[in-house]
């Protein structure tokens, strides 16, 4: 009941969210807010930045790759030489070349993949600057990137998208610095430590034994890492840790902070392009899709553990391995969901341990592509092009030649919306098929069978998709995970981000459609429905064979799925 | 005759719809042309049914190297699938072929008859030897030898080679008549053509190629469908290929043939198929319909078009003034009237004049009664603006208001004033008043009508569902224009229309980013069917128009746009509407291959075989095969097209993702487990 009441107040919360952060958001990105042009415009001028300067959508991409270029060698360099900077209380060496690489990598491309354990490996400066930096602005480089595609639809015969710089400056410091500030104080109240003081050493006395008790800035990280869906935690066990996540109240919080923005966007959209109700139709889509993943996972964990049934126990809470007792089952699965669903990744317990089902639909999330909602910005725009998709085919048997948002869907927008939906799962395949052909895979694998099989799948989902979740059982910190992992991460960020930005500059140039009782109307629940059958079809042909042999074969060695 | 059927004249017999659909020397045609395309240069440009090409050869290969029953069922299988994939374009093509044959053999060697530059001399030359500017003599049973305008003359033109109507029509110099084609036959009178085509670019050679589809290529929208079907078969082959990687991890081997079975299953092979038909297709139905249309971009672009252009006269009405009341003035009933108005017209040939004697028998019931011979008719004249009879010393004169007013008070009768009032009224409501006076007396009034065609009003109402809007354009001025347009139901109206105006209402309405479609047949309607998205000529127009326009109809039907709206649509649909059902299928194919392919890694799980399929082998072999049939038994469906009925495009999209979507995801079970029953119950497996 309490749970069920939680629910309902989540949907309330993310509801007034919606409407107010999207409306904010709007009044952010299309410059009607002034109130920090003292921090605006100093910045600007720096960069050497036109405040009223219109990019194409090359000049966009390029500025956009540029960036993450600098940001990438930047994040290098701090890890790679932590040894020698400031603020490293406890000494730690510098991040090996093929980690530091890989970590770089993950925390600019908002993937957040931890190949390491960030208590024992991350010097406060390297949680603080390089990585707590990418939080913010992958983040809001995401939202950028999803600002930039709805002006794509919302503009009309536009050669430009906006401002790479300006719209980045101003999601950080209009959207996500003054959010962060307040919530890291509320995560303080709740005591999350928020110290540079280095580890407590504690001696008991009465039984001699000494404890090393590591701690730092975690309650900043923590609000950012939920807000940007970054999903780094500060520690290895991330939101399961009582330091990143003290009480049941903060477990809300985070639920909350990480839906937010991917929430309120479609309602960016919908204002953005004149009709809130097409942003209506995409939510849609989004909460069917996450009910439904939720709803599957739940009932499997409710389920509980296959091999304690076995063992003659018979437990009443469901599937307890690897969950937080504070949290228990619901609230473990609500929060994995959440942000397997948003590409956070960040978890409140273990994902290896969930039932092959259970852990399925933390997979699933990922698999129909981060879109439900998705990750900050990266959900929205992922989203669109499957809209994009939908009208083409569905927009056809009406009898017109598709158009979304008043804008036809030509061969241009074609290309370039299949390239979006191809990268993901052409990459999430070949490098798991790779992995498990070759010795250098094989050898990180802890379990074999379909669980060690599963294992390797849901890590290359997890980067391919920037989530940034693990399945564990996978010892990742080595050359070949590091540096191929990588790779999958940038193409999961980048090889979406280029075909979207040339989809958003296709539909700008163009003339909008008006609408007529002929036109194949998008705001309504037909095209939700297609939407998300689409979206559903597509994942599902993609990965319904690896899906067979990882958790579904699991699944029925167990004999049964839920 | 209803409404529908009055407004869709019967199907002209000459050059279309010469063959049913599935005429017999079609199908053996098709039958050899689905081997002659299996050139891999004409397959290459198919993506989806090339990479099943390639498969085929595959598993070809590798049956020879591990012969079985299976591996060798499955190269058949797959390689019907090709074959079915031509046949199915073969079929679309074969009607126009056919069509083309006939075009030929009108194109017979004729002879010209060339005119010298001295204006007199005439010689005889090869047709095909005519260039632009040449002047030629066509006389009674003469062939015209290629298109070009009257310079002299007039004649009755038997055009039935090019439009299948067997009446003759009048060509002669000067205005919008003075057009012939090349292969049309000179019935009565001579002519002197100076000749507009260049030679192997006549009319008729262009016919021939577009019927044929000899340059056929991809529209807009089918190239971007391509794109996603390629885009839909690239995403497969790593899925295919990896999964011999993730099989080879849970210690179980995947033949090759069966890779390449589930490769051919998953990528949209029925649609990729049946693309390339769908669109000869729809070019054939324009065909039909007797249109030619000049690409298939005009086709596609007539299922957008969001505003339609329709002359007033001879689309929305009949084109005559006709007589629809007798008001009486004066104490007249109006059966005294309607008796001296008939009386007035028994002689007038006018539309106008037959007009009312109809509506006096039809209404009045009044019939040749008072037959005799003491009839003298006074025909109209320009000066006296009016027409009538006198008999039995009395005169009957019927005309204009103002000229039957002069004439009585010149007689020494007076006017009513209410004849004033009942003109004035007749006149605001879009018709024309016509005063009926018999010596001193004025009589009445006859209103006459500009009849809207009956069922019309229900055509537009229908477009109007369907969010095409309706803009009549007429000569008229406002008040009759505004009168007229709101009895038929148009949207909006042009009146006093010029080309100019046409024009500039084109452009206006395509600034707001609609596609407009309209018809013209004179030489000042070309900037305006250039310009417009649709631009649909009438056969019996001009070259120039004829050139301007993306359409040609040779039934010269001002209707046609109607119907031509409804063929682009109809051919949109069914691309949707096969992609849709293609995609949809996949779902089934995966529960029948997927299970099949682990079992012997994960016995349990046969749960997936939730179509209890018999064997692994029956269940790959029940795919493959479900996967080939689907496409022959789609061909009709891809040549005739969806049923297309005129709605809003929400009641569309539910009939059609409830039939093609749902359908499309349920009807393969179904298809899949009756095979595996029939392979099962025969015991081939």
């Amino acid at each position: 009941m309490a749970f069920v009441i939680e629910v309902a107040l989540l949907v309330v919360v993310l509801g007034l969210i919606w409407r107010y952060l999207g409306a904010y958001l709007v009044a952010v990105y299309e410059g009607h807010l002034h109130f920090l042009d003292w921090i605006e415009r100093p910045v600007l001028r720096l960069l050497g930045i036109q405040r009223d300067a219109e990019q194409s959508w090359k000049r966009y991409l390029r500025s956009l790759l540029v960036f993450s270029v600098v940001s990438l060698v930047i994040t290098y360099l701090l890890l790679a030489l932590q040894g020698h900077l400031p603020l490293n209380p406890e000494h730690l060496p510098g991040v090996t070349p093929a980690l530091a690489f890989n970590t770089a990598v993950s925390f600019v491309t908002n993937t957040n993949w931890q190949n390491y354990s960030g208590g024992v490996t991350m010097s406060y400066l390297s949680q603080m600057v390089a990585l707590a930096v990418q939080n913010f602005v992958s983040a809001s480089v995401g939202v950028a990137v999803a600002i930039a595609v709805i002006r794509g639809f919302a503009r009309k015969r536009s050669g430009t998208l906006g401002n790479f710089w300006i719209d980045t400056l101003r999601g950080i410091i209009y959207v996500l610095l003054p959010v962060s500030i307040v919530m890291t104080l509320v995560f303080v109240w709740q005591g999350a430590p928020q110290t540079l003081l280095g580890p407590a050493h504690i001696h008991n006395v009465l039984n001699g034994v000494h404890q090393t008790i590591l701690r730092g800035p975690v309650a900043s990280q923590e609000v950012i890492k939920q807000l940007g869906t970054n999903g780094g935690g500060f520690f290895n066990a991330n939101s399961a840790h009582p330091f990143e996540n003290p009480t049941g109240f903060t477990n809300f919080l985070q639920i909350v902070l990480l839906l937010s923005v991917p929430v309120a966007l479609t309602y960016t959209f919908g204002k953005m392009v004149g009709n809130v109700r097409e942003g209506v139709a995409v939510l849609m889509a989004m909460i069917i899709l996450f009910a439904g993943t939720f709803a599957f996972s739940l009932a499997a964990e409710k389920g509980g553990n296959p091999a304690i049934r076995a063992a003659g126990i018979t437990s009443t809470r469901g599937n307890m391995v690897g969950k937080e007792s504070r949290f228990g089952v619901d609230n473990s699965v609500l929060f994995n969901i959440a942000s397997t669903q948003t590409s956070t990744g960040s978890v409140n317990s273990s994902a290896d341990s969930y039932t092959p089902i259970g852990g399925m639909g933390m997979l699933a999330g990922m698999m129909y592509d981060e879109i439900s909602p998705g990750g900050i910005g990266s959900g929205m725009y992922t989203m669109l092009i499957f809209a994009v998709l939908t009208v083409f085919i569905g927009g056809l048997m009406v009898g017109r030649t598709p158009e979304y948002v008043k804008k036809k869907i030509q061969r241009t927008e074609i290309i370039w919306a299949s390239v979006g939906v191809l990268v993901m799962p052409i990459t999430v395949l070949v490098f798991t098929a790779i992995t498990v052909a070759i010795p250098a895979g094989r050898a990180a694998i802890l379990n074999h069978g379909p669980h060690g099989f599963s294992e390797i799948l849901y890590a290359f989902t997890s980067m391919g998709n920037n989530n940034g979740s693990a399945f564990a059982g996978l010892s990742s910190n080595t050359a070949y995970f590091n540096i191929v992992g990588a790779i999958v991460m940038l193409i999961g960020r980048f090889g979406i981000i280029i075909p979207v930005l040339a989809l958003a500059g296709s539909l700008a140039a163009k003339e909008e459609v008006p609408v007529s009782a002929g036109t194949f109307l998008t705001a309504t629940p037909m095209f939700t429905g297609l939407l998300v059958g689409v979206i559903l079809l597509v994942g599902a042909l993609n990965f319904f064979p690896a899906v067979a042999l990882g958790p579904i074969a699991e699944a029925v060695l167990h004999g049964r799925f839920f | 005759m209803t409404a529908r059927t009055e407004m869709k004249p019967s199907r002209a017999k000459g050059v279309a719809g010469s063959k049913s659909l599935f005429d017999r020397q079609i199908l053996q045609a098709a039958i050899r042309g689905s081997f002659t395309k299996l050139d891999p240069r004409i397959q290459v440009k198919n993506p989806v049914m090339f990479v099943v090409y390639l498969g085929t050869m595959v598993t070809f290969v590798a049956s020879i190297i591990h012969s079985s029953l299976f591996s060798w069922l499955v190269t058949v299988v797959l390689a019907f699938t090709v074959l079915f994939a031509n046949f199915a374009e073969a079929m679309a093509e074969g009607r126009g072929k056919a069509q083309a044959d006939t075009l030929r053999k009108t194109r017979t060697e004729t002879e010209a008859r060339k005119l010298l530059a001295d204006g007199t001399t005439e010689t005889r030359i090869r047709a095909s030897d005519l260039q632009t500017g040449d002047l030629v003599v066509c006389e009674a049973g003469d062939v015209i030898p290629s298109d070009g305008e009257i310079v002299e003359g007039v004649a009755s033109v038997d055009e039935s080679a090019i439009t299948g109507e067997s009446a003759p029509v009048i060509r002669e110099a000067g205005g919008d008549r003075s057009s012939v084609t090349g292969g049309t036959m000179v019935l009565s009178d001579r002519i002197v053509v100076k000749i507009t085509a260049t030679p192997g670019n006549s009319f008729l050679d262009r016919m021939i190629s577009l019927v044929e589809g000899a340059d056929r290529k991809k529209t807009p929208n089918e190239i971007a469908l391509s794109i996603l079907l390629v885009a839909l078969t690239v995403i497969f082959v790593p899925v295919v290929v990896s999964l011999e990687y993730f099989a080879h991890f849970a210690h179980t081997g995947v033949a090759i043939v069966t890779l390449v079975a589930l490769l051919v299953c998953l990528i949209p092979t029925t649609i990729g198929a049946l693309l390339s038909a769908i669109g000869i297709a729809g070019m054939d139905r324009m065909v039909q319909k007797n249109v030619l249309a000049m690409s298939g971009r005009a086709v596609e672009a007539a299922g957008d078009v969001s505003t339609l252009l329709l002359d007033k006269t001879g689309t929305i009405t009949f084109g005559n003034r006709m007589a629809s009341r007798f008001v009486g003035v004066g104490g007249t009933t109006a059966d005294e009237l309607a008796r001296a108005a008939r009386l007035s017209s028994l002689a007038d040939e006018t539309p106008e004049g037959r007009s009312i004697v109809v509506l006096a028998k039809n209404e009045y019931g009044i019939r040749d009664t008072d037959s005799g011979t003491d009839f003298e008719f006074v025909p109209f004249s320009a000066t006296t603006r009016m027409s009538g009879v006198n008999f039995k010393g009395s005169q009957i004169r019927k005309g204009a208001a103002e000229a039957i007013k002069r004439w009585v008070i010149e007689q020494g009768g007076d006017v009513p004033t209410e004849v004033d009032e009942i003109t004035r009224d007749i006149a605001n409501a879009g018709s024309t008043p016509l005063v009926v006076a018999q010596d001193q007396r004025v009589l009445g009034v006859i209103e006459l009508k500009d009849v809207v065609k009956p069922g019309i009003k229900e055509r537009f109402a229908e477009l109007r569902k369907m969010g095409i809007r309706t803009v009549m354009i007429t000569g008229d001025n406002p008040l009759t224009a505004a009168a007229i347009a709101s009895e038929a139901g148009v949207d909006d109206y042009l009146a006093e229309a010029t080309p100019e105006r046409k024009l500039e209402l084109i452009k206006e309405e395509q600034e707001g980013g609609k596609l407009v479609a309209m018809t013209g047949d004179g030489t000042n309607d070309a900037p305006a069917l250039a310009q417009a998205d649709v631009g649909v000529a009438m056969n019996s127009g001009t070259v120039a128009a004829k050139e301007a326009g993306n359409m040609v109809d040779l039934d010269s039907s001002p209707t046609k746009l109607i119907e031509i709206v409804e063929v682009g649509k109809q051919l949109l649909i069914t691309r949707g509407a096969l992609t849709t059902f293609s995609i949809a299928n996949d779902l089934a194919k995966y529960f029948a291959i997927i299970p099949a392919l682990f079992i012997a890694a994960y016995p349990q799980l046969k749960i997936l075989n939730i179509m209890h399929l018999h064997s692994p082998i029956t269940a790959i072999l029940s795919a493959v095969i479900f996967n080939a049939i689907i496409i022959i038994i789609l061909i009709p469906l891809a040549l005739k097209g969806v049923k297309f009925r005129p709605a809003a495009a929400s009641e569309i999209i539910r009939r059609n993702v409830f039939i093609y979507g749902v359908g499309g995801v349920i009807i393969p079970f179904i298809g899949i487990k009756i095979i595996d029953i029939i392979l099962t119950v025969t015991r081939l497996y």
